[in-house]
Formats: structure tokens, sequence, C-alpha cells
């Protein structure tokens, strides 16, 4: 469904990903975990073809989506949702301009047909439908991020979730309605989705898969077992501090 | 040092292309679909009735005293009669175009680049290209019709302001008649004068819409980076306007020297 082929980027001259290449097929889960500057968001932006690599490949359903025309890669795009860093709500719009605007934008349904269905997917995504009429800046953080994930889902019933720091800034409490939020939309609706974070203890109990980079090479590519038995010095590392956490989800699964 | 000075030559020359390219992108953005009307009135409504009230202070003070000095030094030459038609010259020609450039400069640059700006620091323009929308054609393009429609609207009011303040100094304290200034006002409203006084705030509407969406889309570094390309488009967006008003005038004195 999406393959990294050697992709190699940068901004400006300075280079980003080195080599980077993994394969996500449908319906998985991956997370992508690295420090900060590692090059982890680039690779999101990457894969929704907001920016082009200076060699290697990106490829959704066996497309390469470089080099493609606006309006065909916008067809391709229509399979990916997007929820960025801090929700990147409107700030000008509504709750409900914000959750109905790909609607709004592209199709010409009626504004109370819209509006009824920004309110069907503000339930689904546990927020009360009373906020419609609200700013954004009128929101807390993880409500924000919810209404990000309500946008991105009734755009254009993406077959792919990408998620950009989802829960980074957010209480504990928020944290885990978004993490839930995020496994219901696996289990519903068995959408792909790949989570960037450097949140590692609470992203390790949502994926099947996991990548960790650093410095923009890819270290480490596998699943849980073979991430808690890795012994590349890097890897290592990278996760001493979450060690416990690490052991935790292993245990809960097992139990 | 001379290194230095070569990397500056450098970046201005990428920037002038860089802003070049956007400016061809904003300008075939106005053309095909889809296209944002609504967005488009709301920023005609924003910058022609939001720039009145500033276009009209500036204009009438500006008018008076330019009549007041004007009248005083005609009046040593027993000239004073004249006053409308040097009155008409200026203001249609210089000062009603610059001063309504410059004010909606001032006013509406640093909003642009500062919404757009701030839309890009938070990752909004990337959410509009992940909807299928282009960021140039849905938040430029309404700005650029909209400045170009009402700027010449903004400065033919300017003027017409600034000679009505001349004219309230001929009548009570130059002591000219209403008739005689008015049809000296009249006398120096030949085409070549006005199509200067048009052609001008035109082109200056252009710069203003380039430079202040290319600073909004081109800012980096946060709230901080939002001030400094706010700063950087006023400044830039004034001293073009000051400059390209010298180019205008030498170019259409050129060329319409009959007309004038």
């Amino acid at each position: 469904m999406i393959r990294l082929d050697k992709v190699n980027f940068g901004y400006n001259t300075e280079q980003v990903l080195h080599d980077v290449s993994f394969h996500i097929k449908p319906g998985e889960s991956r997370i992508i975990m690295g420090g900060s500057g590692s090059g982890k968001s680039t690779i999101l932006r990457l894969i929704l073809g907001l920016d082009c690599p200076w060699s290697g490949e990106v490829y959704i359903d066996g497309e390469n989506i470089c080099g493609q025309k606006l309006k065909h890669l916008q067809e391709i795009r229509k399979q990916i949702g997007m929820v960025f860093q801090e929700g990147a709500l409107f700030d000008s719009m509504t709750i409900a301009e914000n959750v109905g605007y790909y609607l709004f934008e592209h199709t010409k349904k009626k504004e109370s047909e819209i509006e009824q269905e920004a309110r069907r997917m503000l339930e689904f995504v546990d927020l009360d439908p009373g906020i419609m009429d609200k700013l954004p800046e009128e929101l807390s953080g993880g409500m924000r991020r919810r209404v990000a994930i309500a946008r991105a889902l009734l755009s254009t019933r993406p077959k792919i979730m990408l998620f950009d720091e989802p829960t980074t800034g957010l209480d504990p409490q928020a944290t885990k309605n978004v993490m839930n939020l995020i496994r219901k939309l696996r289990k519903e609706e068995n959408i792909a989705v790949i989570i960037v974070t450097h949140q590692i203890a609470d992203a390790l109990k949502l994926a099947d898969k996991f990548v960790v980079i650093q410095k923009g090479r890819i270290v480490f590519d596998g699943d849980m077992d073979e991430l808690r038995g890795s012994e590349n010095p890097e890897v290592i590392k990278f996760l001493a501090p979450f060690r416990e956490s690490i052991s935790d989800v292993v245990k809960r699964n097992f139990v | 040092m001379i290194r230095r000075l070569f990397r500056s030559f450098r970046n201005f020359v990428y920037e002038i292309d860089q802003l070049t390219r956007f400016s061809f992108k904003m300008v075939l953005s106005c053309f095909g679909r889809p296209i944002y009307i609504s967005e488009t009135m709301e920023q005609m409504y924003l910058i022609g009735i939001g720039s009145l009230f500033l276009v009209v202070l500036t204009g009438i003070f500006a008018g008076q005293a330019m009549a007041l000095q004007f009248s005083n030094e005609l009046a040593d030459f027993g000239s004073k009669n004249y006053l409308g038609r040097i009155m008409s010259l200026a203001i249609i020609r210089e000062l009603g175009p610059i001063l309504a450039g410059l004010m909606v400069a001032a006013r509406v640059a640093s909003g642009i680049t500062a919404e757009i700006g701030s839309m890009k620091s938070s990752n909004q323009l990337d959410a509009l290209l992940s909807f299928g929308v282009d960021p140039i054609r849905k938040l430029a393009a309404p700005r650029l019709i909209a400045l170009v429609v009402m700027v010449p609207v903004l400065t033919i009011i300017c003027d017409v302001v600034a000679i009505v303040g001349g004219w309230i100094i001929a009548i009570f304290l130059s002591h000219i008649t209403s008739t005689t200034y008015l049809s000296a006002v009249n006398e120096r409203l030949t085409f070549g004068n006005v199509f200067m006084g048009v052609l001008k705030p035109v082109v200056f509407a252009f710069i203003i819409a380039f430079i202040s969406c290319y600073k909004g889309f081109t800012t980096k570094g946060g709230t901080k980076g939002v001030g400094r390309s706010t700063t950087e488009s006023v400044m830039i967006a004034s001293i073009s306007i000051l400059i390209v008003n010298f180019i205008l005038t030498k170019v259409v004195f050129s060329f319409l020297k009959g007309y004038l």
C-alpha cells in the first residue's frame, strides 16, 4: 500500500533523510519513533506528496507519487487522511466548518447536510456536537486533536491515516482519549495508521510494527519482539528510558 | 567582506527569482476554477471599507497642507488663481496614488502577511493542500483581485478628498473664489493625467499583493518569524511603491507627453 524506496531528502542543502525504505500493508499500523529533528514528520510529508524526495521513490498503491500532476496527486491524496501537529485547524472557521471543510470545498451538498455529517463525525470521535459553533481557540488541546481527526475522516473516507505527534502536549486523560480513538479507527474502520511520535510509552500500545529513525536513517524496522531483542546499539540507546514500558506492553499482551 | 557582499547579492537575486515565480503563479491562479467569489468579496470589503477612513483622513489633511503651501508661494507671484491647476496636477498624478498606496501597504500588507504567515507556521497551508485545495488560489488570488479593484477606487476617493481639502483652504484662507478654483482643477483633468492617476494605483496594488502574499507564504520561524515577515512586507512594499512611482512617472512622461 505504501512503499518508500531508498528515499533521500532534505531542506535547502541540508540532508534530512538518508536511504529511507519501508513498506506498509493495508490495515497495518506503524509507529515511527525517533528523537526531535530525526526526520519523522518529513516522512509523512513525503507520503502525502507535500514534498518530493531528492532521490528514491514513494509509492502509494503501486503508483509513484512524485512528479504527478497536481490533479492526479489530489486523487491519490483522497486515500490519505492527515492529522497535523497540534491539529492545524483553520482558526478563522467554526468547528462545524472545519470538520465539514472538504465537503464544503469539493461537493455541492447543502450546508444543513454537511452540518449533519459533521455532527455525526464529532459523535464518532466522542465530542459533544454542542461545540459545533465554537472556534478552535475555545477548545482544549485534546479536543482540537479529536476535531482534526474528525475533519480528516470526513474528508475522503481515507484508507490510510497519518498522525504527526498526535499526543504531544496533551494531559494523560486527553492522551488516553486520542489513543482510544486511534484504536477505534483501526478496529471499526480497518484503516492503516502511521503514527509519528517521540512519546514512546503511549505509542507502543498501538502498533503492529515499529520504525526507529536516528539522524535521518532507519536503524530498526520490525515488530515488538524484534524491538525487544534488537542488539543494535542505537536502538538500545534510544529505547533505554522506555525499557519498563516495553516490558509492560509485552506482559499485557501475553496475559 | 567581499564574500559577504557576494552572498548578500546572491540571496537578493534568489529572492527576486522566487518572488517573480510566485507572482506568476498568483496571476495564473486568478484564472480557471474554482473561483473563490465570496472570499474575493470579503477581501474587497476588508481592504476597501477598512482602509476608507484612513485614506480620507490622510487625503483631506495632505490636500489642505499642500494648498496652504502652494497658495502662499503663488501669492508672491500674484498667481493665486493657478492654485487649482497645481493642486489638480500634484494630487491626481502623485499625491493621491502615493498616499493611497502607502496607506494600503501599511494597513493591508501587514494584515495579509501576518494572516498567511501564521497559517503557514501552524501547518494550515499544508492542511489546505492535503484537502486538495491550492493555497495560492484560495488565499492569494482573492487578495490580488480585491487589491487591484480597491486600490484605484481608494485612490480616486483620496484625490477627490484632497482636492476638496484644497478647496476649503482656497475659499477660507486664500480667498480665491470657488469657481476659479474648481475650473482650474477641471482644466487639468486631461486624459494623460487621469490615466497616470489610475495606472499607478493598479501597479501599486500588484506590488502590495505580490510582496505581502510572498512574505506570508515564505514565513519561517514561528511567531517571531511572522513578526519579521510582517515588518519586511510593509517595508519592502512601501519602498517598492516609491521607486516604481518614479519609474512610472518617467515612462508616462516619455510616452504620453502630448496628453499630459
